[in-house]
């Protein structure tokens, strides 16, 4: 039988203090039973003899100094896991919420993992095709990657998230695969866009959502992304599926943190984030990944959305650190009504060069993408000096340049939501605009492949 | 000490408080808690002592044991070291792997070297040998590059006793004994310990002069960096500061290679021990893990082990540099280790001075790269370390405190830049914000070994630049073409030496390695045809009429189409520009 402490000692915001405790076990789970029979659950999170400091995850309000009964339940925070959970709706704490009753685990795990031994990872080489030029061309996804999306308020992210999921391919491949779906302090109406999307698709069945929306308490939030990680490992190394992660909105994930922090009473660093960002968002991203003699592979996807478009604020910077490249939108191609807009020179998937070109993808495929983003660059120069002595006076040269980027945006970005572009596709219509590039300015690709795969002038007139 | 105990009082994330019948000693090994899990003392009060755990401390509680090993955090040298992976505190992470399966667990005692593995051991001492600290008692081959060679801890000195015929012997055995003047007897084993905070004594510090080649042109030729030397890579994320750090330990050509991943991510290590153990060093045709030995804390690997890491792997680097061999480190990057320092230093509740920074970070940069150096061992053989360490400044911003302090302590700075990077201008060095301070010490190497060519030409390319980034910023306001012909050329010239020489491809067979020598002949073609090219137009030829010929964008091609082992092609392209602007001049009159 357990002891249950009768009274509180202090209330601080989601925190917690009790005085007297004995035999406490750091980052043990406990259950606070109020007068009125109401129940919340927390977390230790400080030691100090005899004192202990716990977060609640629902939050105190109600709590008072005398009405609450707690008792610790002697092991850390963990959640139930099984196969079944494919199809399921949980809270961002792991409790079902979608009315089809309680899980019978298959086992319990806890919720913040353990790091894998960089000896035992599998290096990832197989690309995720997502019929999107912008990513497959530029970016290249590949399976067991963490990749996120930067977008900003109001741009269309989701869609963008949405069409991945939709069109994810990979070739030669029949493994089962899952989604697992973390919704962050986002509104109703997104995680319902992404239901309906799911739904529309087929997929629904295949899918583990865990919600935590904006009206949910922020303690809470700080579990979603840990109990759904935790879910997706267990799928993709227990039942060997390929499961790709969709995280969203990490802001308001690291907005949780910190106003957790700031009522812990901690030194606040950039902004006032904690110190300790970087590591705690860390111990997310790098729960993808795949390994040495199992099939699964954890795939993220996550979406945070820059305040104020600031790639610099410190929530894109210390993701931008932590993961293997990102997909940055672009708020003026968005407005330009180019959809999606993937802003192609910021954008940038570190596992690509091992998992493209001859046996992958294409032999073309890195020159191709290399030049592209060369050319790309140098339009953006042209631009920059157009706006200044106007289009007219340029060289013939960066008139050319002018174009292709008018071109590039249009034909090779632009595609619609439910177009599904296959690689040879993406790769034609990359060769096609580079075509209408002087040879001598593609440095980036070399003399065979520019032979083999260089359209001539006159012919290109023609197909063009 | 007996009787006494220590228990756990309380815990706060990795900072743990102890209490007990003692006081502990600062910076002493302690083991935490029922499962033994690593920490160290960081702090001692009056009552309680403070210690930060190396591995993840849920489950810990007040009341459980704290068990004082008496020493500071030690990590064991000797035989085996090389082409292994450890973790930030020196367990070996295949190890860990055999005895945890995929996730790593806690508490695992595991020693730094295989107790059971066997080396061919040559003694190099017989009894009655006097020997001093550092001296060299065996010696054996511990990768199929590297000779061991085992020395006498620097503490110790004695004549030796009971020597053991050569052959084999494993780590732990006992080889010869060691008698000291004042008697007490110690026993020789292959290896030693040795605390990772204190630096590796030597004689005495000896003038850098040996540039570090590396292959890569923007480095060996425009910034340098001297063995013994300290180089900074900042950069904002994606501009590619990773593919640097693996560039430079795949081709520099320090003997032993210690790459310290820092906080960095997962993948990327598998992608080092992959890759490694696949590629051959281009001078010995082995594999380059047999020199290489690899450090990795991951970014979700527990942060005081972070802080130790940077430590491990530089007394590791000293211990081979005692040995006579030029070891380069790879810290990748330091700005998780001042990260690891602030977020431990938060939860100490020490009072922050920049950006939530200790107050004591520039001393422990300073502490840290100062451990750098060529020196002349105890034994007085010749060695050094240098260290290149990679900053991932917050927001690209070189104004952080990070990069700002390790400025002061470092003398070569390649900053890499995002705008660059976002062209694929790899590797995205900026050749106007960077700097080295060791060109003037390695003159009279490059004067030796290439006679006063190389000077020359360097200083011409780095001038092109710097006028090529002058009229950029004309040409930004008005175009380049009310540009006189010589700036058009200067800007045409300039762009040759961008994407042919500064811009250099990893991934081309070819391009990923570039000899010295064929820096200096691609330098000395890409000169000629501007100096040649410059007589054309003083005959009034415009410099569009060059441009037809084909020359700059062939040029901008040599490095991948002429091979590293057939450097005539070079003269022969020299031959070519004259050929083709001579036929211009001709034709023009």
């Amino acid at each position: 039988m357990r002891v249950e402490y009768v009274g509180l000692s202090e209330i601080n915001g989601p925190l917690i203090v009790l005085d007297g405790a004995k035999d406490v076990t750091f980052e043990e789970v406990c259950e606070i039973t109020l007068d009125n029979g109401q129940k919340r659950t927390g977390r230790v999170i400080l030691i100090d003899g005899e004192r202990v400091v716990i977060q609640v995850f629902e939050g105190t309000r109600g709590l008072s100094l005398e009405n609450a009964h707690t008792r610790f339940v002697g092991r850390p925070m963990e959640i139930p896991l099984s196969k079944e959970m494919l199809g399921r709706i949980f809270s961002g704490a792991g409790r079902p919420i979608d009315s089809l009753g309680k899980l019978y685990p298959d086992e319990r795990r806890n919720i913040n993992g353990s790091a894998i031994n960089p000896v035992s990872r599998k290096y990832p080489r197989s690309c995720i095709f997502t019929g999107i030029s912008a990513i497959d061309g530029m970016s290249t996804l590949i399976r067991g990657q963490k990749l996120p999306i930067f977008s900003g308020s109001g741009m269309s992210h989701n869609e963008v998230a949405a069409q991945m999921v939709r069109q994810a391919k990979v070739q030669d491949d029949d493994s089962e695969f899952a989604i697992v779906f973390a919704a962050m302090g986002v509104k109703n109406d997104t995680a319902e866009f992404f239901r309906r999307d799911f739904e529309e698709s087929g997929a629904l069945q295949r899918v583990v959502m865990f919600m935590n929306l904006a009206s949910d308490p922020i303690i809470e939030r700080i579990l979603t992304p840990r109990c759904a990680l935790t879910a997706a490992e267990y799928l993709a190394f227990k039942h060997n599926m390929h499961v790709l992660v969709i995280m969203t909105d990490m802001t308001s994930y690291c907005e949780a943190l910190r106003e957790f922090s700031s009522s812990k009473g901690e030194i606040p660093s950039r902004k006032g984030y904690p110190g300790y960002l970087y590591s705690d968002l860390a111990s997310l991203y790098e729960r993808a990944g795949m390994i040495e003699g199992t099939p699964g592979s954890v795939t993220q996807v996550p979406i945070l959305t820059m305040p104020n478009d600031d790639i610099t604020h410190p929530i894109p910077d210390l993701t931008g650190y932590i993961t293997e490249g990102q997909i940055v939108l672009d708020r003026s191609l968005e407005q330009k009504g180019i959809y999606p807009p993937i802003s192609v020179l910021p954008s940038l998937s570190r596992l690509m060069k091992d998992g493209i070109g001859k046996g992958y993808t294409r032999e073309d495929h890195p020159a191709l993408s290399n030049q592209l983003f060369a050319s790309y660059a140098n339009v953006q120069e042209a631009r920059s000096l157009a706006s200044v002595i106007g289009e007219e006076e340029l060289t013939d040269i960066d008139k050319k340049y002018m174009a292709f980027g008018r071109d590039f945006e249009n034909l090779f970005v632009k595609q619609p939501p439910e177009e599904s572009r296959s690689i040879e596709q993406t790769l034609e219509i990359g060769w096609h605009l580079l075509s209408k590039l002087p040879k001598e300015a593609l440095d980036r690709i070399d003399a065979g492949l520019l032979k083999k795969y260089y359209i001539e002038e006159e012919e290109n007139a023609i197909r063009g | 000490m007996d009787n006494k105990s220590l228990f756990i009082r309380g815990i706060n994330g990795p900072v743990v408080t102890v209490s007990g019948d003692y006081s502990l000693s600062m910076l002493n090994m302690v083991y935490v808690g029922d499962e033994r899990l690593f920490g160290e003392v960081v702090g001692v009060k009056s009552d309680h002592a403070i210690v930060q755990v190396y591995e993840d401390t849920s489950g810990l509680k007040p009341g459980e044991p704290v068990y004082d090993t008496g020493a500071p955090m030690s990590v064991k040298l000797g035989p085996g070291l090389m082409s292994n992976i450890y973790d930030g505190i020196a367990r070996p992470l295949s190890a860990i792997e055999k005895q945890s399966g995929v996730f790593i667990a806690r508490g695992l005692n595991i020693s730094s070297l295989d107790p059971d593995r066997v080396f061919n051991v040559e003694i190099k001492v017989k009894n009655g040998d006097r020997l001093n600290g550092g001296d060299i008692y065996a010696e054996t081959m511990e990768s199929e590059l590297i000779l061991h060679k085992v020395l006498l801890s620097p503490q110790l000195s004695g004549t030796v006793q009971n020597v053991k015929p050569s052959g084999s012997y494993k780590v732990d055995d006992t080889i010869a004994e060691l008698v000291s003047d004042t008697g007490t007897m110690t026993p020789l084993t292959l290896c030693q310990l040795w605390p990772i905070r204190m630096p590796r004594p030597y004689k005495t510090r000896l003038p850098m002069i040996r540039p570090l080649i590396t292959g890569q042109r923007i480095i060996d030729t425009l910034f340098p960096v001297a063995k013994g030397g300290c180089a900074a890579v900042p950069g904002p994320f994606g501009a590619g500061k990773t593919i640097t750090q693996h560039q430079l330990a795949k081709w520099s050509d320090a003997d032993i290679i210690i790459y310290i991943g820092c906080g960095e991510r997962g993948n990327e290590m598998t992608e080092v021990l992959e890759e490694f153990s696949k590629l051959l060093d281009p001078k010995s045709n082995k594999p380059m893990l047999d020199r290489t030995i690899l450090i990795a804390n991951t970014s979700n690997m527990p942060v005081a082990a972070r802080e130790a890491s940077i430590y491990t792997g530089i007394t590791m680097a000293e211990y081979y540099r005692d040995m006579g061999y030029h070891v380069a480190i790879l810290a990748d990057s330091t700005s998780r280790w001042a990260e690891a320092l602030r977020e431990i230093s938060g939860r100490l509740e020490e009072m922050p001075a920049e950006e939530g920074y200790p107050a004591y970070l520039p001393s422990r940069l300073a502490e840290f790269y100062e451990r750098a150096g060529y020196m002349q061992g105890l034994n007085d053989t010749e060695g050094s370390v240098t260290i290149i360490g990679a900053i991932s400044p917050q927001g690209g911003d070189f104004s952080e405190p990070v990069t700002q302090n390790t400025k002061r302590f470092i003398r070569t700075f390649w900053a890499l830049d995002r705008s660059l990077a976002y062209a694929r201008h790899f590797p995205a060095i900026n050749w106007i914000t960077s700097y080295t301070e060791y060109f003037s010490m390695l003159d009279s190497w490059y004067e030796n070994s290439f006679g006063p060519d190389f000077s020359i030409y360097r200083s011409k390319i780095a001038s092109l630049l710097q006028e090529e980034s002058k009229l950029l910023e004309i040409v930004k306001l008005i175009g380049s073409d009310v540009l006189p012909d010589d700036q058009k050329l200067i800007v045409e010239s300039a762009r040759v030496i961008r994407l042919g020489f500064l811009q250099q491809n990893a991934y081309n067979d070819t391009d990923t390695y570039v000899p010295i020598e064929k820096q200096l002949k691609m330098m000395m073609v890409m000169i000629h045809l501007y100096e040649k090219s410059k007589e054309v137009i003083a005959k009034n030829i415009p410099v569009s009429r060059i441009k037809d010929t084909g020359l700059f964008d062939e040029l901008i091609r040599i490095k991948y189409d002429i091979p590293n082992d057939n450097l005539s092609l070079l003269d022969d392209m020299k031959k070519k520009i004259n050929e083709k602007l001579d036929e211009l001049i001709k034709n023009n009159s």
